[in-house]
């Protein structure tokens, strides 16, 4: 009896959590437009999502690539066709791998900065101060953020996509010998545009949902030490589930 | 003041990365080509099958891909279909009686436009049209012909050897 009451009371948290988030949401988009009249900071947060976060998306790439690299190629040589690693891997990378993981690590370095930062500024009443000197929270620390995280997404798909290409050929052509040529004009033969199409969709997808949850977690956290961590500990979980369950949503709809 | 100009430094570097890389993303994985200047021309052939022959399947050219195909049409009046194919401009030599016949790569392998060159002195031109082609064999057709030349020859065996006893020639009758 209790089991079930604890489960009824977590399923109306959880509608209650997507209620809000929806309606936060819906206000970040309703004043979105304004955000774009103050630049500046916007272009501080593309540097505090984006920039900040290339030289982990770049090493990861780079690993990810040289791994699918290894593992394509043995998996190729099994049945013969190992000039079709460069195919594989490419439409892997394109239209799964580098999105979703991009987005985990942009959950991981990005998110978490942003639920913190919003979630400490919320802790020492910043955001309070700011309502007194008239100045919107939502507009000048939300927004910004929200936005940043945006713009960034999609760029550092296509950057970790890029170095992770790079990755498998330097496995496939460098290492095990397939032919430069080969492996460079089997890709391209059949990669279509709307495969990076796909690819970038999905970055400004995920990077929509990421950071969505970032700021939302930041912005309600409970003003104490364990309310912020609590805020970013959630924003990793939620982004990172929501990041996979919206892959496939993504992916029926665009297929 | 000076702090901010180093944040626009490296966020400019970080979009122009973000940018390139869709570039590369764009031109150089995958099938589609940008570029400024026209470096291609295009050449026609008509064909009465072209089989399973698709928008980018190569043209080649002693085994040198020299350029795709563009664009395949039916038309309604020469009830054929029109194959329009971009060659590589480095290519504009092509002897203007050459062949395009439609091959196919390997036993299941997708399908491809060989030419082979002919002996004429004037050359393509953009635009112009292939005067003498060979269309994509199907392979079901070659099935059906086998059969039935088997099954022709099955008949005209049992009619000369009637009343003789049978030769236990197993000839594989067609189906139905």
């Amino acid at each position: 009896m209790a089991l079930l009451r604890e489960l009824v009371a977590g399923m109306r948290d959880f509608l209650a959590n997507a209620g809000a988030m929806s309606r936060f949401f819906a206000r970040v988009l309703v004043i979105s437009p304004s955000g774009f009249l103050r630049p500046r900071l916007i272009v501080d947060q593309v540097y505090n999502a984006g920039a900040l976060s290339l030289a982990i998306i770049m090493t990861s790439g780079l690993f990810v690539g040289m791994v699918m690299g290894l593992q394509g190629h043995d998996l190729l040589a099994r049945i013969g066709s190992e000039e079709s690693l460069g195919i594989g891997a490419a439409l892997t990378l394109l239209k799964e791998l580098g999105p979703v993981v991009t987005a985990l690590l942009f959950a991981g370095r990005a998110g978490t900065a942003l639920a913190s930062e919003i979630g400490l500024m919320r802790a020492t009443d910043q955001l309070s101060a700011m309502e007194i000197m008239a100045v919107d929270p939502m507009r000048r620390v939300v927004l910004p953020r929200f936005l940043g995280g945006v713009i960034s997404m999609p760029l550092l798909v296509a950057i970790f996509v890029a170095i992770s290409i790079y990755g498998v050929q330097l496995i496939g052509v460098q290492y095990f010998g397939i032919d430069q040529g080969q492996f460079w004009s089997e890709m391209r033969s059949s990669v279509e545009i709307e495969d990076v199409r796909e690819g970038l969709i999905k970055g400004f997808v995920f990077g929509v949902a990421c950071s969505l949850i970032a700021v939302y977690e930041g912005y309600n956290a409970d003003p104490t030490a364990e309310g912020v961590g609590r805020a970013t500990t959630r924003t990793v979980v939620i982004s990172a589930v929501s990041t996979l369950v919206l892959d496939y949503i993504v992916t029926a709809i665009l297929l | 003041m000076r702090q901010s100009r180093a944040i626009d430094v490296s966020t400019g570097l970080f979009v122009l990365l973000g940018l390139v890389a869709i570039v590369f993303l764009v031109t150089q994985i995958s099938n589609r080509e940008f570029s400024l200047t026209e470096t291609s021309f295009r050449l026609k052939a008509q064909y009465e099958n072209i089989g399973g022959l698709k928008v980018g399947a190569p043209v080649k050219m002693a085994g040198v891909t020299i350029g795709r195909v563009e664009d395949i049409s039916y038309d309604m009046k020469l009830l054929k279909a029109i194959v329009t194919m971009r060659i590589d401009k480095r290519y504009n030599e092509i002897p203007n009686d050459s062949d395009a016949s439609i091959f196919t790569a390997g036993l299941l392998g997708g399908q491809y436009i060989g030419v082979s060159p002919g002996g004429s002195e004037e050359y393509f031109k953009d635009g112009d049209q292939f005067q003498f082609v060979q269309d994509a064999i199907v392979l079901e057709n070659l099935i059906s012909k086998y059969l039935f030349s088997q099954a022709d020859k099955a008949a005209a065996d049992k009619n000369s050897s009637a009343g003789a006893s049978a030769t236990a020639e197993p000839a594989p009758a067609p189906k139905e």
